[in-house]
């Protein structure tokens, strides 16, 4: 191949340490090849890229070290664009700590994290909206995470971006047209025209940037707190959505001593779950502290279950506490729980009372496994709403999050600019602005451009 | 027979007369070759000075003690300042000058120029040695010893004039061409390319019917370019305004087979903002009319240059067309429209002191460079000549950056972006076009040449007091307060809510619509202390307080710039290994090697997306 931008070759290995029934090793750079011929017990030196080949990786010894499968590919249609070797161990921690080994001693380099990526980058295979897209990939532990993360690498943010870029570069024209050119002949954009072109823009800015809350929130998790008076039955409730998803439930380390985290996915969005301390007036400090974190952690949620006790609380007590929760861009979920106590009392009172309860209010019994199916579909729907995440492209990049809302503030300054009967001069250093913030993500448009446009659209020129 | 000069600048255009000018305003030792003494300072193109962008150039000349501003008011026949609707940032003077005085001034003033000899011969080559000029060597083989050579060739290295299908050497209509620079350049290891430009038929003003025509007359008030106190014109010439009409199309359209541009006789890249008329008919094809505008080229002559029709079709073909213009019907031409090509050298083989890369001592000013226009060709000349001064005194070299004044914008488009087309100024080449008025050039530049020697005493005094004066004021206007009943009668009668309560002067004036002058009206204390400031002191500060909030704005967006500017580019970067950056950028990185990731952006084909490449690269 060609030139290449690294002149070394990195190892690593590219499925999850443990064991599984595979574990495969990938290897790139201009020695990738080589390397690899070395250590395999066929001449793989000519094989074309694409091409498989079983055979065995033998250590120096000239002991078997494993069977196994290995595929070629030869850059520039690669993954990094450079030449590169996967192989397909059986996947045990001990061949693989050995095959890691014996192929650096061979002359590879041990990649460091997202290398492979970083190579695939500089070497052009894709554009930096795709790469960040990569590591979200990788890191994505749902299947909506995923399915972003997949999309954004296909480019589909860099396609949507690229609608907006064009948007604004039209629309820089227009306002540059009659700066320079306010002598020829030819037709200027009036107010109108340009209002509504740059509301257009600013709809296009503003709707990308909300589907962060959206994309960002299936890619961390959408945190959620289950917070209640001692004894609610907040922790039942916990084990209980928990159950049926035990099988890809995670711990997640670090949580403090008195808030447990657990991670739940209903229909591929993840949902973090924090259970807290009960609230009460603290009995002693250690407690204080306890109802401190959670309040803490209710801050940095999206998403509030409330669970009190049906037969034990009073009206009064809930309202209070509700009123003491209640924040800005907190969604909460009122649970009343035990209704099974409640249904022992009355034959169909449960079914009742479920018909009859006001807003979000959700009736459960945590212990015997009734409503859950109800407030798993409430939580879905508070956490991603109605929103159509298959359809819409979606912004998960907080980089990207943050030049699109900069964006649309200088956007909306230029439009009260525009309205305010400002010269365009002044409209344009707002558009300036707001393409100086876009251009990490579109690309910086340039007055050669600017000027390209204008020329192409309008007879200029004595 | 020659000394040895400090500076011999080649070409007497707009460049090399600024560039005469600005070296012996510096003491040098300076002589100014040229084909022909007759021809001094011509406007080859169009008879008149400044426009958009270019009336801020000529005003950035003037403010830094160059002539082009002096000598456009001394022979202007019509002023205009274009773009009065908008704000002050793009208020751009434009004057129609009497061709013949132009050049006549020029020459005097070249002439009363201490330190300044003259030559009227062809340069035929350059003397080098060691990689460094040693002077030029003449038609006639003389040998004129110079420590530095300003070359500003305009269009005349191996000019070709194409009319219809003729096709003959010459640098101007009616003047030779020029030979053997271009050839020797590339010896040396320069890369030349090739340029095209076109100008418009001269028609006979007596053979005009002048009452079918649109009048447009200059501006009520003229105002002027020079800072200094040069005379303000009173009586003014106006210009006309004509169309051309489906007939005069469909004659055009029968020399189409002749016209050296579309059967590609002519290779050279033209200006695609400056295109011929039968450029127009062919790329804008539904437009069924086009504007003329019909300018006078004198005080006295009859001589009328035709804006707007500029054409290498054949002389008979553009006779026939004009000749179907309403008012034309009966027009005689004095010379057909006729394209040029010329040679030019890339500009990113310039520094940005404009010396060559190549060649120590020698410099490149005007079309040579890829340019278009006199503005642009002027300013660089002063730029040149100020700079092989300063080399030649070992001081260190003057450049202006991009928010400092439009010709920094120029000389770093040229270094960093080069030209595929003859380059021309645009406001919106300019990222801080706000902070860069052709009112505010005098306060941007003059104190910098002073500091070089080149601005005289008497623009420095009068800077001074201008903004001691502004000083006064804008103290003034933050201290005093406005009462209710004094400034209310003024705001109601603009229809802005009234006042309920005293406001300081200054944040009334920050009021859309709000003039300086209303103020003063409604305030006898602000009034008094207004009252012998020149009305240009007073303007000034009016535009300061009005836009501050932009320039602001501006100044923060210049900042986030420069943070780019900050990050150092290694030195020895093998940019062609990087296949991630576009093919274009890898090169143009190669070739004009940026010392910082700021310059690098500015590099046209380097793409943001390079620069994100790079920036990953070097891990930032």
């Amino acid at each position: 191949m060609s030139r290449q931008a690294h002149e070394d070759t990195i190892v690593a290995l590219s499925t999850p340490a443990g064991s599984g029934a595979i574990g495969v090793v990938r290897i790139s750079g201009p020695e990738a090849i080589a390397i690899v011929n070395g250590v395999f017990s066929k001449n793989i030196l000519h094989a074309p890229g694409y091409s498989l080949h079983f055979g065995q990786v033998l250590l120096p010894s000239g002991e078997v070290l494993d069977e196994v499968l290995l595929s070629v590919f030869r850059g520039p249609r690669s993954y990094t664009r450079e030449d590169t070797v996967e192989i397909s161990f059986h996947g045990s921690p001990y061949i693989l700590a050995e095959a890691l080994n014996l192929l650096v001693s061979a002359g590879a380099r041990p990649a460091l994290a997202g290398e492979f990526t970083q190579r695939a980058f500089l070497n052009g295979a894709m554009d930096l909206a795709q790469a960040e897209a990569v590591a979200d990939l990788i890191a994505s532990t749902s299947a909506k995470a995923h399915e972003i993360a997949f999309k954004q690498m296909r480019g589909g943010v860099s396609d949507e971006i690229g609608k907006l870029r064009h948007e604004l570069l039209n629309f820089t024209s227009l306002l540059e047209l009659e700066l320079d050119f306010g002598e020829e002949d030819v037709e200027f954009a009036d107010r109108t025209q340009l209002l509504q072109l740059i509301q257009r823009i600013s709809a296009m800015t503003t709707r990308l940037a909300e589907t962060f809350r959206l994309g960002n929130a299936i890619k961390e998790g959408i945190v959620t707190v289950i917070a209640g008076r001692p004894n609610a039955g907040k922790s039942t409730l916990l084990n209980t959505l928990l159950q049926e998803e035990r099988a890809i439930v995670s711990d997640i380390p670090g949580t403090t001593r008195d808030t447990i985290e657990e991670s739940l996915v209903i229909e591929g969005v993840k949902f973090r779950l924090i259970d807290t301390a009960g609230i009460r007036e603290a009995q002693d400090q250690i407690e204080a502290i306890g109802v401190q974190r959670t309040m803490e952690s209710i801050g940095k949620a999206r998403i509030l279950l409330y669970v009190y006790d049906v037969l034990g609380t009073p009206q009064a007590e809930k309202e209070a506490d509700l009123e003491k929760l209640r924040k800005e861009g907190l969604e909460i979920l009122v649970v009343g729980n035990k209704w099974d106590q409640a249904w022992q009392l009355h034959d169909n009172l449960f079914e009742r009372f479920q018909k009859t309860i006001p807003g979000h209010e959700l009736a459960i019994s945590a212990k015997e496994n009734n409503g859950i199916e109800q407030l798993k579909a409430a939580l879905l729907q508070a956490g991603v709403g109605s929103s159509n995440a298959e359809e819409n492209v979606i912004i998960s990049n907080l980089r990207h999050y943050q030049a699109l809302r900069a964006a649309t503030a200088s956007l909306s300054e230029a439009e009260n600019a525009i309205l305010a009967g400002l010269s365009q001069e002044l409209v344009a250093i707002d558009i300036r602005h707001a393409i100086h913030h876009l251009g990490s993500i579109t690309g910086e448009i340039t007055t050669d451009e600017v000027l390209g446009n204008i020329f192409s659209k309008f007879c200029i020129g004595k | 027979m020659f000394p040895e000069y400090d500076v011999i600048v080649v070409g007497a255009g707009h460049a090399g007369c600024e560039a005469a000018a600005a070296a012996a305003n510096l003491g040098q030792k300076t002589l100014l070759v040229t084909m022909n003494m007759n021809t001094i300072a011509q406007m080859s193109c169009n008879p008149a000075m400044g426009g958009v962008a270019k009336g801020q150039l000529v005003r950035e000349i003037d403010a830094l003690g160059g002539y082009s501003g002096i000598v456009t008011d001394q022979t202007m026949i019509q002023f205009r300042m274009l773009n009065r609707s908008k704000g002050p940032a793009m208020w751009s003077p434009r004057a129609q000058s009497d061709r013949m005085r132009f050049a006549e001034a020029w020459r005097l003033k070249l002439e009363q120029t201490e330190n300044l000899d003259f030559w009227q011969e062809m340069v035929g080559g350059l003397e080098v040695k060691d990689g460094r000029v040693v002077g030029v060597r003449t038609g006639m083989g003389l040998v004129i010893p110079g420590k530095s050579v300003i070359l500003t060739n305009g269009t005349f290295l191996n000019g070709i004039i194409h009319i219809g299908e003729k096709q003959f050497g010459g640098g101007r209509a009616g003047e030779k061409s020029a030979t053997g620079i271009t050839e020797q350049l590339v010896e040396l290891g320069f890369r030349a390319g090739r340029m095209k430009t076109g100008t418009p038929p001269r028609l006979d003003g007596r053979s005009i019917n002048w009452s079918l025509l649109e009048e447009q007359p200059g501006d009520e008030v003229a105002e002027k370019f020079s800072f200094t106190d040069t005379p303000r014109l009173t009586k003014q010439r106006p210009c006309h305004i004509g169309y051309t009409n489906p007939e005069v199309h469909a004659i055009l359209e029968t020399g189409f087979h002749a016209s050296p541009m579309f059967a590609g006789r002519i290779q050279g890249i033209g200006p695609r903002y400056c295109p011929s008329i039968e450029d127009k008919l062919v790329r804008f094809s539904d437009k069924t009319r086009h504007q003329l505008f019909v300018e006078p080229e004198g005080w006295d002559t009859v001589e009328i240059y035709l804006n707007g029709f500029s054409s290498s079709l054949p002389e008979d073909v553009q006779y026939k067309a004009l000749r179907k213009i309403v008012g034309f019907e009966n027009v005689r031409m004095f010379r057909p429209g006729y394209a040029i090509e010329y040679d030019f050298f890339p500009p990113d083989q310039v520094k940005l002191t404009l010396e060559t890369q190549l060649v120590e001592n020698l410099y490149f000013a005007g079309q040579i460079n890829g340019t278009t226009g006199y503005e642009e060709a002027a300013c660089q000349g002063l730029m040149a000549g100020i700079n092989a001064a300063l080399k030649n005194k070992e001081q260190d070299p003057f450049i202006l950056k991009r928010d400092e004044a439009y010709i920094g914008v120029l000389i770093d488009d040229l270094v960093n972006k080069g030209t595929e087309e003859p380059y021309r100024m645009f406001t919106s080449r300019a990222e801080y076009r706000i902070l860069l008025r052709q009112d505010n050039a005098d306060l941007r530049l003059t104190e910098k040449s002073y500091a070089l020697g080149l601005a005289d005493e008497a623009r420095y005094q009068r800077l001074k007091e201008k903004k001691e004066s502004m000083e006064v004021l804008l103290k003034a206007m933050e201290k005093v307060s406005l009462e209710p009943e004094q400034i209310n009668p003024v705001l109601e009668r603009i229809e802005s809510s009234p006042l309920n309560q005293k406001v300081k002067a200054g944040s009334v004036i920050t009021r859309p619509n709000v003039t300086l002058d209303m103020i003063l009206e409604a305030s006898p204390e602000l009034r008094e202390i207004a009252r012998d400031m020149e009305p240009e002191f007073l303007e000034q500060v009016e535009i300061g307080m009005k836009y501050e909030g932009y320039i602001r704005k501006e100044k923060e967006l210049a900042d986030k710039m420069i943070r780019l500017d900050d990050i150092i580019l290694p030195e020895k970067f093998d940019y062609r290994k990087l296949k991630s950056l576009s093919w274009e950028g890898r090169e143009k990185l190669e070739k004009v090697r940026p010392a910082s990731l700021g310059q690098a952006s500015r590099i046209s084909g380097v793409t943001p997306a390079d620069i994100s490449v790079l920036m990953v690269y070097i891990g930032r």
